[in-house]
């Protein structure tokens, strides 16, 4: 009874949500639709054709070109290399840091506290940044990419918002039978944890995964360089080169760098879209939430 | 049991009614203290040995004699930094900017999160969330491959439509100055908006559903229930966010102004942190970057200051510290 006074009741401002939300959709995929469909296309192909939605003729020349190359195979190894060496320090260095900010009970936490919170508001900046690198004879090494920012600030204090609300009963009992801190926080705390340090090892994983700019800063060696910043220089070039209007209805070689520009740049998403669905399921219960303040 | 933890020794202090110091709640700690350490060490290496960096700022840097004994300018940088037309621009730029991402873009998320707490088939919210989200997790490395596939004078989607059904001259959108800041603030509502929705699904979702029912028997309508139930309920989180969006109000984001940006587009594009790293890092002026860096970093935590404290008077004391 209830649903059917529910199906009479559409008015329009419930017409008018779901359109809304409908086009929002659809502004939100059709871009990364374009870059597809570019990267399985002829380009000459998809000038032509204005309303181009589904590739005519799938065209796999692109991969084929890309896969072929050095460039990106090194990169992308470089990427896997500081996504999982750097996402593993990330979460040793992350989670029992939280820990300890989140006990109320030590001795100086307001200190520490106050020593983490400073830094979401006060920074050296980029040329301090760059000359400590330097200084730490980390230019030019894959660990600059990887140690400066092993700590995402905004992730430690959700974490240790997050620890803060667990009942202390849960390490009492362990307590008295004599486990010391570290035994409580990896036989105890991190096993009942699991789905919050899941979301924080794909968050981190993400980052260091669209790691470019202080590639581009700290590493010259373009064997180097991860991928998005391989991908980042294609798009650079053709940047200063869309200046050249005549390339309009254009040459072959051209034609080309489109797709694999485009392909390259699916490649680089792929692994995102894969971990995407795992993320979402642990952000969505809103745990992410309240940790701003405290 | 045998086993003589630093518990039991804490315990038996009390027992023995000794006065518990400030150094056994260290030493009972212990383990926590050394917990804490990598943490410890990567923020004062790479967060507080930077600021501490600053200090270049009143230096003229020589790589050689390192930070400590290069020699003293007083504010030398200052003056020559705020000499050229070029850094004022720049700074009007970032200003602008950032004041322009509130103006256009702050707001997106909370219409998005009033709109889809509307909403009443769970599949399709479920859905919709999904693919907000998403644009998030991609890079401005990715976004800008995106926004060039779409917008490029050559073949670019919206180009392509303009001509066939238009009949109009392409625009190179990308490289025209009026189009900037609007691409700007569009692709970030594109990457965030729908992130950004998250917390304040999460505030709308603690309202309590009896509020809204004592309202509908008040004889309230959608729009009432709007304002005084619902705005209410996520005020403060709006606060907050504001507050976080203004302590970046000097930066106005690196990561896609660079990404997006080129030399004709310099003019009302160029902000603080791009031209430093061009103009500066590149050109290897270490004195002057870090005294644009400390201007940078001294206006914004002011900004902070003042913005927290004005929130805190129209906010019946609510600010974010």
């Amino acid at each position: 009874m209830n649903r059917s006074h529910r199906l009479k009741k559409i008015t329009a401002f419930e017409v008018f949500n779901y359109t809304f939300f409908t086009l929002v959709c659809i502004a939100m995929l059709f871009p990364l639709w374009n870059v597809i469909l570019i990267s399985f296309t002829d380009y000459r192909d998809y000038v032509l054709n204005p309303l181009m939605i589904f590739p005519g003729k799938i065209t796999l020349e692109a991969y084929k070109y890309i896969f072929a190359t050095d460039e990106l195979l090194q990169s992308l190894f470089v990427t896997i290399k500081i996504t999982v060496g750097g996402t593993a320090i990330s979460m040793f260095v992350s989670v029992p840091g939280a820990y300890t900010l989140s006990k109320k009970s030590l001795p100086g936490r307001s200190i520490l506290n106050a020593m983490v919170i400073f830094t979401l508001f006060f920074n050296g900046g980029i040329i301090p940044n760059f000359l400590l690198i330097r200084k730490l004879n980390l230019y030019n090494t894959l660990w600059a990419l990887i140690i400066p920012m092993a700590i995402n600030t905004w992730y430690l204090l959700i974490m240790r918002s997050y620890f803060s609300q667990l009942p202390s009963s849960l390490e009492e009992s362990a307590r008295i039978d004599g486990a010391n801190d570290f035994t409580i926080l990896y036989r105890i705390i991190v096993p009942i944890s699991k789905p919050i340090i899941a979301t924080f090892i794909l968050f981190y994983g993400v980052e260091r995964w669209n790691e470019w700019w202080h590639a581009m800063m700290y590493i010259n060696d373009t064997k180097k360089y991860p991928l998005q910043l391989l991908l980042r220089n294609m798009i650079v070039q053709n940047y200063a080169s869309a200046q050249m209007a005549s390339q309009y209805r254009s040459s072959a070689s051209f034609v080309s760098k489109e797709n694999i520009k485009m392909a390259t740049a699916v490649v680089a998403t792929v692994p995102i879209v894969i971990v995407y669905p795992f993320l979402q399921k642990h952000f969505a219960k809103g745990i992410l939430v309240g940790s701003i303040k405290g | 049991m045998q086993l003589n933890t630093t518990h039991k020794k804490f315990l038996s202090n009390n027992q023995n009614r000794r006065k518990v110091t400030l150094w056994d709640k260290i030493v009972h700690h212990r383990y926590l203290y050394i917990m804490a350490l990598p943490m410890v060490a990567i923020f004062i290496i790479f967060k507080y040995l930077p600021i501490y960096g600053l200090l270049l700022a009143f230096k003229d840097f020589r790589y050689r004699e390192g930070i400590l004994k290069s020699p003293w300018v007083g504010l030398q940088n200052f003056k020559t930094l705020f000499g050229p037309e070029a850094f004022q621009n720049v700074v009007i730029n970032t200003l602008s900017i950032s004041f322009g991402r509130i103006v256009f873009t702050f707001l997106v998320p909370v219409i998005f999160a009033l709109l889809l707490n509307e909403m009443r088939n769970m599949t399709f919210k479920r859905v919709v969330q999904t693919f907000i989200y998403l644009p998030h997790f991609l890079s401005w490395v990715i976004i800008s491959g995106i926004l060039y596939s779409l917008l490029t004078i050559n073949g670019g989607f919206v180009n392509k439509i303009l001509i066939s059904f238009f009949d109009l001259e392409p625009v190179n959108f990308l490289l025209e100055p009026p189009y900037f800041r609007p691409i700007v603030y569009l692709s970030y509502i594109w990457k965030e908006a729908g992130w950004g929705s998250i917390i304040y699904l999460a505030a709308l979702a603690s309202i309590n559903p009896e509020m809204y029912e004592a309202a509908t028997i008040d004889g309230a309508n959608r729009f009432q229930k709007m304002i005084y139930v619902t705005w209410p309920g996520i005020k403060n989180t709006v606060v907050v966010m504001l507050i976080l969006t203004t302590s970046l109000v000097m930066f106005a984001g690196f990561d896609q102004i660079f990404n997006l940006y080129s030399p004709p587009v310099y003019e009302v594009g160029d902000i603080i942190d791009t031209y430093v790293y061009r103009e500066y890092l590149l050109k290897g002026k270490f004195g002057l970057g870090t005294a644009a860096g400390l201007f940078q970093a001294v206006v914004n935590l002011v900004v902070v200051i003042i913005v927290n404290a004005a929130a805190k008077k129209i906010n019946e004391g609510e600010g974010l510290f």
